[in-house]
């Protein structure tokens, strides 16, 4: 009996949270197979073979699973399912959309968005938007579990020799088609993985004046992010969203500009390595959990800031 | 068309969670209790498709205790017609609550399933999917738009990467986010005339599903909390403190 990964890819790239799951099955077990569902994913399977701790690759390669339907690629895992003690995946919208599915059909509590292991029964997972942790341990046989990619290391992309073994399936679904996806193109760094991240709130005042962030993001090698209350105002798009219902983001600096700090943002950011906070309202509630905090016209201190990182620069070139 | 909506009682948002002392959870005494923030949005969208029109039954649902009528007198007085409380004074995990929601949707027969993306007590973003899978019925999450046709459905969704827009056909389950739309208040009248609404209350036992909790709660805790940082006097001397004295620039 093993332990079964599924991986989050876009037919082109595997995504850091895959890596991320990878390392965390590797601590329940050593025996870690990975699935991977896609279109033209060869190659996808291939750099997976070799991570670390792979012992297997499971590749269901159709044009059919060029997108990721739920429908259609929970019957998968369920087929296979037997095999396994525990199957995981990523708590995106990716491993949200189908691990509740798997659960379900095998008849077992799923337990989501893990940030720990105990031991191969038992997690500790945030509640309440992560204002208190929850230990918990599953008694059903086959544990369906979701876990947080920020909170878990990435596995080493080399050093395992796993085979690559084709598997197939009929595919049924008529009932739910895709139609398109927009996706925002940026050369900035995932936000969900960058080293800094520079986010926006209500204060930023419009869409035009996000900008001003993207500038000291450029300068810093940062990505964006954004309260829910920028986002649904309309200045960032959904994607940009950091906290409860959005993104968590664990960066080594994370600065928060314009954003009042609601437990909810605070869900999706308190655990970066260093915070700082620019905001006029001194008693703003994000100060409590900033390391630096800064009170100031943020129309002000951006251009600041943007001057003195380019001073910082000159002085290291 | 019919639609069923499930709604379920949750601490308000707005309050500060305090963990017990004693590690067995949190603190629910004289805390106040509300709808989940996303469940709102699931009601405001099934009303709106009511009012254009595309449906002209709105059921809510609720699973839990006595007290989870509140909650679905809430979406009566929005505007909802008729509540269903399933009645149980224990917890119940979300592969119970989708098992319960399904088994009255067979009974309902609605046409759309509504739910919000995700509670804001035990975040585990489960139920919606677990009745589609129960059903066999399309599903649509994370829901931020959505166009009802005649027979079937045209939902943007929100993902990590941006939006989706996918077709589903009916009867199909779809969960709401935040941003679907603008919930709105109950005014004085409708609440006075959601008091009258109907709401058939049933005990758990009598539908014969196992809701015997699977996941054994060991502890609850308090997360590390961050020390309170200082106030730096202007932008230069924050990044000469991000600079030499955090290294992180």
């Amino acid at each position: 009996m093993s332990i079964l990964v599924l991986a989050e890819h876009n037919n082109k790239e595997i995504k850091s949270s895959t890596f991320n799951c990878i390392y965390a099955a590797s601590k329940i077990d050593s025996e870690v197979e990975v699935l991977v569902v896609g279109s033209d994913c060869q190659e996808i399977a291939n750099q997976l073979s070799v991570c670390e701790n792979v012992k297997k690759v499971l590749l269901l390669n159709k044009p059919e699973y060029i997108n990721p339907i739920a429908e259609i690629i929970e019957p998968v895992i369920v087929k296979i399912s037997k095999n396994y003690t525990h199957i995981l995946g990523p708590a995106t919208t990716f491993g949200k959309n189908i691990f509740p599915r798997v659960s379900v059909k095998l008849d077992s509590a799923q337990i989501s968005d893990i940030i720990k292991i105990i031991d191969k029964e038992t997690f500790v997972r945030p509640i309440y938007a992560g204002n208190a942790l929850a230990t918990v341990r599953s008694k059903d046989s086959i544990k369906i579990i979701t876990i947080r990619p920020t909170s878990f290391e990435s596995v080493s992309k080399e050093g395992g020799s796993g085979s690559v073994e084709e598997i197939l399936n009929e595919v049924e679904n008529k009932s739910t088609e895709f139609v398109s996806r927009e996706e925002s193109n940026s050369d900035r760094p995932e936000l969900s993985t960058a080293r800094v991240v520079i986010s926006g709130g209500r204060g930023l005042q419009s869409a035009e004046n996000f900008k001003l962030l993207n500038e000291i993001a450029d300068k810093l090698n940062a990505a964006v992010g954004a309260s829910r209350a920028a986002v649904d105002a309309g200045y960032v798009g959904n994607d940009y969203q950091v906290g409860q219902t959005g993104k968590v983001v664990v960066p080594d600096l994370y600065i928060a500009v314009g954003i009042s700090g609601a437990i909810q943002h605070l869900a999706g950011m308190k655990e970066s390595k260093i915070i700082v906070a620019i905001n006029k309202d001194e008693e703003a509630p994000i100060f409590n959990v900033a390391d630096y905090g800064l009170k100031a016209d943020l129309f002000e201190a951006l251009p600041q800031l943007s001057s003195e990182l380019d001073k910082l620069n000159t002085i290291q070139k | 068309m019919k639609i069923l909506v499930a709604v379920k009682r949750v601490i308000d948002y707005n309050v500060q969670v305090r963990v017990k002392a004693d590690g067995t959870g949190v603190e629910k005494e004289n805390v106040k209790m509300s709808m989940n923030p996303p469940d709102e949005n699931a009601v405001e969208e099934a009303l709106r498709i009511k009012e254009s029109g595309k449906a002209n039954e709105i059921v809510v649902i609720s699973v839990g205790q006595e007290k989870s009528q509140d909650t679905i007198r809430t979406a009566l007085a929005m505007g909802a017609d008729r509540g269903i409380l399933v009645k149980t004074e224990n917890e119940v995990e979300p592969l119970a609550v989708s098992k319960i929601i399904a088994k009255i949707a067979e009974e309902e027969k609605p046409e759309v399933i509504l739910l919000g993306k995700q509670a804001i007590d035990d975040d585990c973003n489960q139920t919606p999917q677990m009745i589609s899978a129960i059903l066999e019925w399309p599903q649509a999450t994370f829901a931020s738009k959505i166009e009802i046709n005649d027979d079937s459905a045209k939902i943007t969704r929100e993902i990590d990467e941006g939006l989706e827009i996918i077709n589903v056909k009916k009867p199909f389950v779809a969960s709401c986010d935040l941003r679907l739309n603008e919930p709105r208040y109950a005014s004085l009248p409708n609440i006075m005339k959601a008091k009258k609404k109907p709401i058939d209350i049933r005990d758990v036992s009598e539908l014969n599903i196992d809701i015997e909790p699977r996941i054994e709660q060991i502890k609850v805790e308090e997360p590390p909390s961050r020390q309170k940082g200082i106030m730096v006097s202007d932008v230069a001397e924050l990044v000469n403190k991000l600079k030499h004295e955090a290294k992180v620039i």
